[in-house]
């Protein structure tokens, strides 16, 4: 199991002093692509199937459903069609060079090239990192997860972000961003190596996606009339289903992580439901107390608050930490998206910040504190609560490593974008609405 | 001949539209509007953005009617579509110049 493999990798005893410049500057780990014997277990292979469709599901229909439902009718389709055309875009791309780049043999911040175009994929081999399924699976898996990260983004910058731009931007922070972090945390390179724990990818896919979403909002700036004209969202009902949607396939994802079909991947289940459902009650009674109304659009972004948090840490902790790790996430982003925004006056359309980079944070920390040997298996300490109280800064080292190197990198691809094709749409287009400027399509 | 346009609650359509077939209406046209007057609009909270709707559903009746018929059909509606609180609508009389029934070419009380 992956997150096995990395926390071994920790305690053999990678200190800090070695996360040095010099440490980022290429070091060659051990290979940890070495085929192993291939010894295919027929119920592993059976749960990551179903996994690698739940979690695309995630993303078409659920996120395009859920970002779909929250912008003005005139901007319904455009949203829509980010997460579609993104979903296309990276399944290619991750083909020729993501996958390579995340999970092959390479330095510290990024993999190789021997598995580009799929080079050297065998139908019948697998991946050290999953023995016991076929590579083609594994690929497929981390594909879908490669998929939603990009797609989360588009919810910062959503309503004024040119088409052709979008699947520019889509591109090239998969390969500059994406898949650099991915090899970090899970490939084999820095981040595992110092010993962060990041079961389902709380840093990789959700703080990831946040911060360039932060990072995205500001760069574009805010919408026409942001703050003076509203925005209702069209059809919340979308949006509900489109949660809905996600929540299931959230099995697939922090289950799914478990690369197998074991006691891990149960537990990582119950706790991805207990958070939840405790977060979006969370957010749900922090609304209805300071606001005075329990939203839909609260309890289902409360939720989503909920699962991101519990996404690193599920296969990690029991029952009782995810309550608290829920409950935080509700409250506290929550706050994020209704006081946090305003008062720093980016204008970060759908929460993408507010929820994914938010929940991502509180749930990376927290599961330095609740991470338990109970779970994991493991004969030493995991987490806070086993006595381990450095596993708390060592996550705090992943957050704030995934932080400025996701917020610089996004940086200069926006910049790139910007100076080469021009990022924003014109105001015209951003007033008549994306759907009919952008596609030439309508919803009536 | 007059010409009467009347703002009633959306959810009172059905209970006009009977008490004025009862009463002898021939046909009227019906429009979904939105707007305000004395009550005043809400308030929608979305993810802590307060945004203020000034413009209330309102349903739009027209109706062309003898003068015979004027005062019945709006004692009808006003009684009909009244609930007694703020936002129950108003009732507005014209006087009508002519009317045409297209299919026919009838003018005037016989196009009615």
């Amino acid at each position: 199991m992956i997150r096995t493999i990395l926390r071994r990798a920790a305690l053999g005893g990678t200190t800090l002093a070695a996360v040095t410049l010099s440490a980022i500057a290429f070091a060659q780990e051990a290979a940890p692509d070495v085929p192993p014997a291939p010894t295919l277990d027929r119920g592993d292979t059976a749960w990551m199937l179903t996994s690698t469709a739940l979690v695309l599901m995630m993303t078409i229909p659920g996120l395009a459903l859920f970002y779909g439902g929250m912008v003005r009718k005139m901007n319904v389709l455009a949203t829509a069609m980010q997460s579609f055309a993104t979903c296309c875009l990276v399944t290619l791309l991750w083909v020729i060079v993501g996958y390579s780049l995340a999970f092959t043999e390479g330095n510290q911040i990024f993999g190789g090239f021997s598995r580009l175009f799929l080079s050297g994929m065998e139908p019948g081999g697998s991946h050290s990192l999953a023995a016991s399924i076929p590579e083609s699976v594994f690929m497929t898996f981390q594909m879908t997860f490669a998929i939603i990260t990009p797609a989360l983004i588009a919810g910062a910058f959503a309503d004024r972000m040119k088409f052709s731009a979008l699947l520019w931007f889509m591109g090239l922070w998969l390969i500059v961003v994406y898949a650099p972090v991915a090899h970090m945390v899970w490939g084999g390179g820095l981040m595992g190596g110092m010993g962060v724990l990041d079961y389902a990818g709380g840093t990789v896919v959700h703080i990831n996606a946040g911060v360039a979403g932060l990072v995205s909002a500001i760069v574009l700036g805010k919408r026409m009339g942001y703050g003076k004209t509203p925005f209702p969202p069209n059809n919340l009902v979308y949006s509900l289903i489109g949660a809905s949607l996600l929540w299931v396939g959230w099995f697939g994802f922090n289950a799914g992580s478990a690369v197998a079909a074991d006691a891990r991947a149960g537990m990582a289940m119950a706790v991805t439901q207990i958070a939840t459902a405790a977060a979006a009650l969370g957010w749900m009674f922090a609304e209805w107390l300071t606001k005075g109304k329990p939203s839909v659009l609260g309890i289902i972004s409360g939720a989503i608050a909920g699962l991101v948090a519990i996404t690193p840490a599920s296969g990690f902790v029991l029952p009782g930490g995810a309550i608290v790790i829920g409950i935080a996430a509700g409250v506290l982003c929550f706050v994020a998206s209704t006081w946090l925004k305003n008062m720093l006056g980016y204008d970060d359309s759908l929460d993408a910040f507010g929820v994914h980079g938010i929940g991502g944070i509180i749930g990376a920390v927290l599961t330095g504190v609740f991470a338990t040997m109970a779970v994991t298996g493991a004969a030493d300490p995991v987490g806070l609560v086993d006595g381990n109280a450095g596993q708390v800064f060592t996550q705090i080292k992943g957050v704030v490593i995934t932080i400025v190197y996701c917020g610089v990198a996004t940086f200069v691809v926006l910049k790139v974008i910007d100076l080469i094709i021009g990022l924003r749409v014109s105001e015209d287009v951003e007033r008549d609405g994306l759907d009919l400027s952008l596609h030439g399509e309508l919803v009536p | 001949m007059k010409f009467i346009m009347a703002i009633i609650k959306p959810f009172k359509l059905d209970e006009v539209r009977e008490a004025l077939t009862a009463l002898g209406v021939q046909g009227l046209t019906v429009t979904e509007a939105r707007g305000f007057g004395r009550q005043k609009g809400h308030t929608e909270i979305y993810r802590g953005a307060e945004y203020a709707v000034s413009f209330v559903p309102k349903i739009k009746l027209e109706i062309a009617v003898s003068n015979d018929l004027v005062e019945r059909v709006v004692d009808t509606i006003q009684k009909t579509a009244a609930t007694g609180r703020i936002g129950d609508g108003k009732i507005f009389v014209f006087d009508m110049q002519q009317a045409v029934r297209i299919r026919t070419g009838d003018r005037n009380e016989e196009a009615l």
